[in-house]
């Protein structure tokens, strides 16, 4: 199946037009001995019938587990109706950024809504219209950070997701940054003497993420004078948007940037993407953040509409000087993400509710059991860490009963010995927690 | 049209949440008050309300599905139901990326299948899937060209770029550390060979070419550009986001490219969704492929794998593995067309382009007057010169007539630029009532100037004050 709707006559006409025989002479550029010769070497092409099928086998051996316990920087969260029915309208999934704005007022309404949204549950002045996921967000945060100050030093929290401490140190590598890592304490919260002996006046950026990647909550107002104190800025992340339903938004903490992942908003957990990166900062840094912006301006006859604005930051205008190299986004899902949003309204704050309530419970229901025991003190969102005498064997038992069972720390934390990173959300029932319970009991 | 804000009534609720089911502690017993927020301030409508704005909103909106749609450089091309419709299968949709690979074999296979698809097409050893978005694949590509100088103990600071390279070449290499040196174009729109010679010098990393280039040009001396980047032990990086061109025609592996990076929301029709999300997997020739980001997805007998140990690799640049929804959409464009569909594909983009190129270029000045590829670069000058309307003017108008006008002042060498990539989705007719249209509107400027500056007459908006928009910044509502 192709998708040309040239019949032979159609084609016929078109080479006489442009004064050619056959196509062929189209690719006179292409030096002859590297013309191919043959077809390349692919599946044969197939109709739409047989190519519904074979996707759909191929999806088939992929499970779709009943009970997902895992969270680790991707959620298992109810998606309301409407989202899938909002996104699916092709005037939206078919345009490309919107640079004609006159008839893109569609987008850059509903992304402008959307910046609104994120800058009011960070705390925010300022949200931009995304970026590729919250690792390269909290990337890019560093990178900006690190230029504005003219200062090569990065200090990230051992707390913050793995991968998203790889993805700095990747960009940091890159661009010759040194990262310097400081523990968290007993609590699970960052060591906070560690925080303050880390940052010198040779640091750019402070990167914490909370509730960090064990689930627990950082109190951002604690440490933000440690890090202004030395001039750096301090960068807060997160990798579970439904907490900013209920946590203070470390924008009315001090941070100066608010980074985070945005897919807990609507965004299926698509076995780890497309996500959604949030970047939200001060108004101090507006005309530096990465990104698209949608502004709010009139038109000729005075009427309110929407642009792409403050575009001097970007690659097509500044180039090698501009503030980031990106270009496309992630609009598709910072779509789904605001009518998320406004499906939700104030019940957010129910729903990060409980998920509290349904953490605690199978935290409790699993500290019940002989061996198994919290690790840390402060308070947590809806994951939690718990030790636990087998815990491969606790995700055996559970991968045999078809579900995705808890993060084993041991990889990335082995210091935390025996240890399972538990998330339970809005999806599990009571039912279901009491099942988890006693398979790995 | 009144923000989804002025609608909102304090009390309204579209979505319900569930009662708990389990035994509630008061909140504040779990977190400290101190680190709870006192409100959610988002908006309270209905669910009727919620589906008319976002209605409303979607028809001031133009996609593919609405109309022509040639934006040059952007492979606005036809997004086949099919691969939407796959995509939401819940097996793709429903897992989460850390399951055991026991439960996620479908999408192991998909993204090694990918690859070996992708490295055929393109003549690569090997891609990475992980990048998001074609700049991403840039900053990947040009990671691993680093990586590769580091190994080799080299320093190397500096990057070569055309002048008719788009913007995130040259953002892509200075985020990686890189100062960028622009190479000129010579008089057929190709690389200037004496200045690429007299420029790649021992600290100079290597050449990043767009093939075919901006101009919709086949770089000619693809040759001799190749031996001298080469022969002074530089590295050849092609950005493919212009890969609608050549498919089944030739790769980009023979011609000596290194490192290409591929849009896949461009060639191979994934949706653009209003500027992403997309895919920029990135290909490397033999010895670079242990440069990759990690994980990458082995095979083993028939059972699929994630490794993760290759101590060469730049690391990683994204979380989990990349977009792979949108990989399931190129997965299953490829499958449909097989290498016959894909050939076709290339030649009609090719063939389109140039039609149009024939139709309208008595009417629009052709700076460079060659057979084309995949799309056709006219300049409005000569409509500066007769009467004041400018490019930007003729987009506008195209509006009134029904079009998503073309990519405008890009590249940048062109000055009024009007850059045209009708596709090869796209039938006779259309382009046909487009050219007509085009003529028309060179027409009105002769004529009518003043109307052509005074459009778009049709569109729910006129034109909007950028300059107020970027002089008195409102991103966010109710804050300025
Ligand atoms: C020639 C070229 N290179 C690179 C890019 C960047 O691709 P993306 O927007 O996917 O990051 C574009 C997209 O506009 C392009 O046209």
């Amino acid at each position: 199946m192709d998708y040309v709707p040239h019949t032979p006559e159609d084609q016929k006409q078109m080479t006489e037009i442009i004064g050619i025989k056959t196509v062929d002479e189209l690719f006179a550029d292409i030096p002859e001995k590297y013309k191919l010769k043959g077809l390349l070497d692919l599946p044969h092409g197939c109709s739409e019938q047989e190519v519904a099928a074979l996707m759909k086998g191929i999806s088939t051996r992929n499970a779709v587990p009943p009970i997902t316990l895992m969270g680790a920087g991707a959620y298992n969260h109810y998606i309301p109706a409407v989202v899938g029915h909002v996104i699916s309208r092709s005037e939206f999934y078919t345009a490309y950024t919107p640079y004609q704005a006159e008839i893109s007022q569609g987008i850059l309404q509903a992304i402008y809504e959307y910046q609104t949204m994120i800058a009011r549950l960070t705390g925010m002045q300022v949200a931009n219209a995304s970026m590729y996921d919250g690792a390269s967000a909290m990337a890019e945060a560093a990178v900006l950070a690190a230029k504005t100050l003219s200062r090569e030093k990065i200090v990230i929290v051992r707390s913050v997701h793995p991968e998203y401490r790889q993805v700095v140190g990747t960009y940091a590598w890159a661009n010759g940054y040194e990262v310097v890592e400081i523990p968290y304490g007993k609590s699970g919260q960052l060591d906070r003497d560690a925080l303050s002996n880390a940052v010198d006046d040779r640091t750019a950026a402070v990167l914490v993420q909370t509730p960090n990647f064990f689930g627990v909550v950082e109190d951002i107002a604690a440490i933000e004078h440690m890090v202004h104190a030395k001039g750096a800025l301090l960068v807060s992340a997160f990798t579970e948007a439904t907490s900013l339903g209920i946590l203070k938004p470390a924008g009315e903490m001090g941070a100066d940037f608010v980074v985070g992942e945005g897919q807990g908003f609507g965004n299926p957990m698509n076995y780890g993407g497309p996500y959604l990166g949030i970047f939200a900062s001060t108004d101090k840094f507006l005309r530096k953040i990465p990104g698209r912006l949608a502004g709010a301006t009139v038109d000729k006859d005075g009427k309110r509409g929407f642009v792409l604005t403050l575009q001097t930051r970007e690659q097509h205008i500044r180039r090698e000087r501009a503030t980031s190299n990106i270009c496309s986004n992630e609009a598709l899902c910072a779509l789904a993400a605001a009518v998320y949003l406004v499906s939700l309204g104030k019940n957010l704050r129910k729903l990060a509710e409980l998920n509290i309530q349904k953490a605690h419970y199978l935290k409790c229901k699993l500290s019940e059991l002989a061996g198994w025991e919290g690790v840390f003190t402060a308070p947590v969102y809806n994951e939690f860490v718990i030790h636990c005498p087998d815990p491969k064997m606790a995700n055996r038992k559970l991968e045999a009963a078809g579900i995705i069972g808890a993060y084993d720390l041991e990889k990335d934390y082995p210091e935390l010995g025996n240890s399972l990173l538990f998330c339970a959300t809005e999806m599990l029932t009571r039912g279901d927690i009491d099942r988890v319970v006693s398979l790995v009991a | 049209m009144e923000l989804i804000f002025e609608k909102s009534r304090p009390g309204r609720i579209a979505t319900s949440i569930p009662e708990a089911d389990v035994p509630e502690v008061a909140i504040t017993d779990i977190i400290d008050k101190g680190l709870l927020r006192e409100d959610v301030d988002l908006p309270e409508v209905a669910e009727v309300d919620l589906i008319r704005h976002y209605t409303q909103l979607s028809k001031r909106n133009f996609g593919v599905d609405v109309g022509f749609y040639p934006l040059g450089s952007c492979t606005m091309k036809y997004n086949p139901k099919i691969n939407e419709e796959v995509s939401r299968l819940p097996g793709f949709t429903s897992l989460h990326p850390y399951s055991p690979v026991k439960f996620s074999q479908g999408s192991l296979q998909i993204m090694y299948e990918l690859r070996q698809y992708l490295s055929e097409i393109f003549g690569m050893a090997d891609f990475a899937l992980q990048p998001a978005a074609g700049a991403q694949g840039e900053l990947t590509g040009v990671m691993v060209i680093k990586k590769y100088f580091e190994k080799k103990g080299q320093k190397r600071t500096k990057i070569l770029i055309p002048d008719t390279a788009h913007g995130t070449n040259p953002a892509s290499s200075a985020l990686c550390g890189y100062s960028v040196v622009t190479v000129r174009s010579n008089a057929e729109g190709g690389v200037d060979i004496g200045q690429l010679r007299e420029l790649m010098t021992k600290d100079v990393a290597g050449l990043m070419i767009t093939n075919p280039n901006t101009l919709g040009l086949f770089e000619r001396n693809i040759e001799q550009v190749s031996e001298i980047v080469h022969g002074r032990g530089g590295i050849l990086y092609c950005d493919g986001a212009n890969a609608n061109a050549f498919m089944g025609a030739t790769k980009p592996g023979d011609l000596g490219i290194d490192v290409i990076q591929l849009n896949l929301h461009k060639t191979f029709s994934t949706p653009h969704g209003c500027g992403g999300p997309g895919s920029g997997p990135v290909g490397v020739r033999k010895d670079l492929v242990w440069y990759l980001p990690v994980p990458r997805v082995i095979k083993k007998g028939k059972r699929y794998d994630w490794k993760y140990e290759f101590p060469d690799s730049i690391g990683r640049v994204k979380v989990f593995y990349g977009n792979f929804n949108v990989m399931v959409k190129a997965y299953t464009y490829i499958r449909s067309l097989g290498p016959g569909g894909l050939k076709k594909a290339s030649e009609t983009a090719v063939l389109n382009a140039n039609y149009i190129k024939e139709r309208l270029r008595a009417w629009y000045d052709l700076p460079y007057d060659r057979i084309c590829m995949h799309e056709c670069v006219f300049s409005g000058k000569r409509q500066v010169k007769e009467s004041g309307v400018h490019t930007s003017d003729i987009a506008k108008r195209l509006l009134d007539y029904g079009y998503h006008p073309p990519t405008i002042y890009f590249p940048l060498i062109v000055p009024e630029a009007i850059m045209i990539e009708p596709n090869e989705t796209e039938s006779k007719e259309t382009l046909d009532a487009f050219c007509d249209t085009m003529i028309a509107i060179a027409k009105e400027a002769k004529e009518n100037p003043e109307l052509v500056k005074s459009a778009p007459l049709t569109t729910v908006v006129r034109r909007l004050d950028e300059v107020k928009a970027a002089r008195e910044p409102d991103v966010c509502w109710g804050r300025v």
